[in-house]
C-alpha cells in the first residue's frame, strides 16, 4: 500500500477540486453538473468519481444542447454516462428558441452559443437547481479570473462583479436567498495544460475531435478554420479546404474553430500546448473576439 | 514540481499589475493573441509601450478608471514550480479584498514605489498579510528607474520596512530593487543596478521553500459529506469523505469524533475507492470507522492523542468586511468549513491601530476593521488558535438572513484563561 509522500501538484490541484465538489454535496440541496462534452467537464466527471464512489454522484449531468454539435461528442456523452450509471439531463437550446419565440440567429455562421444562456436558466428554473457546477477555468480569459468559486448569482442569473462575496481560505460559503443560485467552478485554480497533464495521468478517454484527423474546413477572413456543417451558411466566396485538424475547446460547432495539428494523442497535444503561443479561446473562439469585454457582459446576463 | 501562491499588494500606483504583466511577459507566459490585443490597445492610445497592466485588469470598470477592484487569478509555470498569482487591489476601500488574497497565499510581494517610500498601505498590507499567516516576505522596491537606481533610496526604505518586520516579528523579509516596467530583476537580472548582487524576483519566489511541505500539526479532519450508497452490494457501507486539514492518519488509529467525544478506530482509510495505509494532508480520503458512532457533516476526527479546543466561547481577531459597523450582542453565523453554527459576538475588546500596531479600546467594527472580540456559540465548535493551526484556527462570519460574508475571523485564544482582561471604563483606585 502507498506510504504518505510528497504530494504532486496535480495531486493538491485534484485535492481542492475533490474538497470543493463535496461541499456542494454538503451545503446544496439540488445541485446540478452542467456537461458540455468538452474536456474540462469531462474532467470534472473524473473528480467527482473521486469525491463520491462506492456511491452515486448527488447530481444529475445537464447538457444544454446547441443543436450545433460534432456528432462525436453526442456519442461520447452518451457512452460516458452510460459507464458512469449516472443520470443526464438534455434541454435543447432549439425548443427554447421556439417556446420563448426567440429569434434564431442569422448570418454565415449562426452561433447558439449566447442562446443557450436562456436554456440553461429555464431548465434552472423547472428543477430548482441551487448550484452548478461548471468546468470555467480562471485562465481561460480576463473576467473569469475575477470569479470566485463559489460565485452567487441573482434570480436572472447575473453575476455583479463588484458585489461578490470574499472567498476566504478555503471555507466556502453557499448560503443564498431564495431564488438565487450558486455556480461553482472545482478546477478553477488549473490551465488548460494542467488539465491535459491530469487527462494524462488519469488516462481519461476523450472525444476523438480533440485528436488530429482528416476535416473539411472553411477558411475565415481571420484565417482560423472552422469545421463544415450543415449549420453555416456559405456562399460562393467561401474557400473550402481539407486539412489536418483539432479542436482545442468544444462549443457551438459554428462559432469553435479547429487548428491545424497532428497531434493524435495527449502526449502529443502537451507537447504541442508547450510550444503553443496562442491561448486557448484566442484560437477557437471567434464570440470572445466580437469585443474586449465579450465575456464579462455575457457572464453579467446570467452565461456559464 | 510544486506549487507556490503569493499576492501582491501595495498601494494604487506602486504598478502592482504592470509587476504581474512583467512577470508573465519574461517568464514566455503569454500568448501571441493576447499580446496583439494589448498592441491594438497601444496603438490605439498612442503610447510607446504596450501596457501590461492591462494583462490583470479584467473589468470594464478598472481599464476605464485604470486600477484594479477585485482580486484577480493568474498563472504561470515555470519548469521549477506552478505559480498562483493573487493580484489584491490597492485601494483602501477594497482592503477586505486583500485579505481574501492574503488567506490564500504562501508569500506576500509588499510593492513600494521607491519615489515614496514606506507609506500607510505597506503598514496595512504588511499587517494584514502576517496577520493572515503569511510568513515569507519580499519587499519589492520599483520604479527605481525614476530615481536614477540610486542604492541609498533602496537602502533608505529597506531601512524603514525593517521596523515594520521587528514590530511585527517578520522571519523572512528578502528585499529586491527592481523596475517592472522595464523588467530590471523581475524574471532577468538588471544590467542597471551593478550594486546589487541578489537574486531577481522570479529566482526567488522559484527557489523559496513551501510552507505547505513542512506538516508539523496534529491532525485534523473534518466530515464533508457522508457516503451511504445503500446498494444490493454495499448495504451498509458508511464512509465519511473530507479533506485531511493537518498531520497524517492511519489504519488502526485510535480516534475521538467531536463534539460528541465518541471513541473508535479508523478501520479503512480510502483515496479514490483504493485502500491505503495512510494519508496526509491536504489530502481528500473516505474514513471508514470500526463502530456504529453518529457522525454528521461538520464534526471533527481526531485521534485519541490529539487535543482540539471544543468550546462554545472564544476570542478571534476579525476583518470586518460589512458595510454595516459590528456591534456587541449582534447575532450571526459561524461557518468553520463544514461545520455552521449559530453565534453572538458578546464583547468587541479592542481595535489594532494600523499605523502603529497597537489596541485601543472600541465598541463598535466598521468595515476594513481588525477588532478583537469574543464570540459565543450555540453549539460547541472544534478549533485550533489560528497561529497554531491556518486550517483549523480560520472560520468566517455570515449574515444568518442575506448570506453575505461578514468577516474573516481567527481563532485567538480558547482557553478562557487566556482571554483579554477587559479594560474598566473608570480607573479603578485602592489604597
Amino acid at each position: 500500500m502507498p506510504t504518505p509522500h510528497h504530494l504532486d501538484y496535480l495531486d493538491r490541484l485534484e485535492a481542492e477540486a475533490i474538497h470543493i465538489l463535496r461541499e456542494v454535496a454538503g451545503q446544496f440541496e439540488r445541485p446540478a453538473l452542467l456537461f458540455s462534452g468538452g474536456k474540462d467537464s469531462i474532467a470534472l466527471t473524473r473528480l467527482a468519481e473521486k469525491a463520491f464512489r462506492p456511491g452515486k454522484f448527488p447530481f444529475p449531468l445537464v447538457h444544454i444542447d446547441t443543436g450545433h454539435n460534432f456528432e462525436e461528442i453526442i456519442s461520447y456523452r452518451d457512452k460516458l454516462v452510460a459507464s458512469l450509471g449516472e443520470k443526464l439531463i438534455v434541454r435543447k437550446v432549439e425548443d427554447t428558441i421556439r417556446e420563448r419565440g426567440l429569434h434564431e440567429p442569422g448570418g454565415k455562421y449562426p452561433s447558439r452559443n449566447p442562446l443557450q444562456t436562456y436554456t440553461l436558466l429555464d431548465v434552472i428554473e423547472e428543477f430548482e437547481f441551487d448550484a452548478c457546477i461548471g468546468g470555467a477555468r480562471r485562465d481561460e480569459e480576463k473576467a473569469r479570473a475575477k470569479e470566485r468559486i463559489f460565485s452567487v448569482r441573482d434570480d436572472f442569473g447575473q453575476w455583479d462583479p463588484k458585489r461578490q462575496r470574499p472567498e476566504l481560505w478555503n471555507i466556502y460559503n453557499g448560503r443564498i436567498q431564495k431564488g438565487e443560485n450558486v455556480r461553482v467552478f472545482p478546477i478553477s485554480n488549473w490551465t488548460e495544460l494542467d488539465v491535459w497533464n491530469y487527462i494524462q495521468r488519469e488516462k481519461i478517454e476523450l472525444p476523438e475531435i480533440y485528436f488530429s484527423h482528416e476535416r473539411q474546413c472553411v477558411v475565415l477572413p481571420s484565417g482560423q478554420l472552422l469545421g463544415l456543417s450543415e449549420h453555416l451558411n456559405l456562399d460562393d466566396t467561401d474557400e473550402i479546404v481539407n486539412r489536418r485538424v483539432r479542436f482545442r475547446t468544444v462549443g457551438d460547432s459554428t462559432c469553435t474553430a479547429a487548428v491545424e495539428s497532428d497531434a493524435s494523442s495527449v502526449d502529443d497535444i502537451i507537447q504541442d500546448l508547450l510550444l503553443a503561443k496562442v491561448s486557448e479561446r484566442g484560437a477557437t473562439r471567434l464570440d470572445d473576439n466580437l469585443s474586449e469585454t465579450g465575456m464579462e457582459d455575457r457572464k453579467r446576463n446570467g452565461y456559464f | 514540481m510544486d506549487i507556490l501562491r503569493f499576492i501582491t499588494c501595495g498601494s494604487v500606483d506602486d504598478g502592482k499589475s504592470t509587476l504581474i504583466g512583467r512577470l508573465l511577459y519574461d517568464s514566455d507566459s503569454v500568448s501571441l493573441d493576447v499580446l496583439a490585443t494589448l498592441e491594438k490597445k497601444r496603438s490605439a492610445t498612442n503610447s510607446t509601450d504596450v501596457d501590461l497592466a492591462l494583462l490583470t485588469d479584467g473589468l470594464k470598470a478598472e481599464r476605464e478608471q485604470g486600477i484594479t477592484i477585485d482580486v484577480a487569478h493568474k498563472y504561470f509555470t515555470t519548469p521549477r514550480r506552478k505559480f498562483i498569482i493573487t493580484d489584491a487591489p490597492g485601494h483602501v476601500q477594497y482592503t477586505r479584498n486583500m485579505v481574501t488574497g492574503a488567506s490564500n497565499a504562501d508569500l506576500a510581494i509588499v510593492l513600494v514605489d521607491a519615489r515614496q517610500g514606506v507609506i500607510e498601505q505597506t503598514r496595512r498590507h504588511t499587517l494584514l498579510a502576517s496577520l493572515l499567516g503569511i510568513r515569507q516576505f519580499v519587499l519589492a522596491i520599483n520604479k527605481l528607474d525614476l530615481v536614477g537606481y540610486d542604492e541609498a533610496v533602496f537602502q533608505k526604505i529597506v531601512a524603514d520596512y525593517q521596523e515594520i518586520a521587528e514590530q511585527l516579528k517578520l522571519a523572512h523579509v528578502v528585499a529586491i530593487p527592481l523596475s517592472a516596467l522595464h523588467g530590471d530583476n523581475v524574471v532577468k537580472r538588471s544590467k542597471h543596478i551593478g550594486w546589487y548582487h541578489g537574486p531577481s524576483l522570479l529566482e526567488h519566489l522559484e527557489s523559496v521553500p513551501v510552507p505547505a511541505d513542512a506538516n508539523p500539526h496534529e491532525p485534523r479532519f473534518q466530515v464533508q459529506y457522508v457516503i451511504r450508497p445503500q446498494t444490493e452490494e454495499l448495504p451498509d457501507y458508511r464512509g465519511y469523505a473530507g479533506r485531511i486539514q493537518s498531520g497524517t492518519y492511519s489504519v488502526g488509529d485510535r480516534v475521538r469524533v467531536w463534539p460528541s467525544g465518541l471513541e473508535t478506530v479508523i478501520d479503512v482509510i480510502e483515496v479514490d475507492q483504493r485502500a491505503v495505509a495512510s494519508a496526509t494532508a491536504p489530502q481528500g480520503v473516505v474514513l471508514s470507522l470500526r463502530d456504529d458512532v453518529d457522525v454528521s457533516r461538520g464534526d471533527t476526527i481526531v485521534p485519541i492523542t490529539a487535543h482540539p479546543a471544543v468550546v462554545r466561547e472564544l476570542e478571534a481577531t476579525l476583518c470586518w468586511m460589512d458595510e454595516r459597523p459590528l456591534r456587541a450582542g449582534r447575532k450571526l453565523l459561524v461557518q468553520h468549513h463544514a461545520a455552521v453554527v449559530k453565534a453572538s459576538v458578546t464583547t468587541i475588546l479592542q481595535k489594532t491601530d494600523i499605523e502603529t500596531f497597537e489596541s485601543q479600546g472600541t465598541d463598535e467594527a466598521k468595515l476594513n476593521d481588525i477588532v478583537r472580540v469574543r464570540l459565543k456559540t450555540a453549539l460547541p465548535l472544534v478549533v485550533d488558535e489560528y497561529r497554531q493551526n491556518r486550517a483549523t484556527g480560520a472560520f468566517i462570519l455570515v449574515d444568518e438572513q442575506t448570506g453575505a460574508t461578514l468577516a474573516a475571523g481567527l481563532v485567538a485564544a480558547t482557553d478562557p484563561e487566556y482571554f483579554t482582561q477587559e479594560v474598566p471604563v473608570e480607573p479603578i483606585f485602592s489604597i
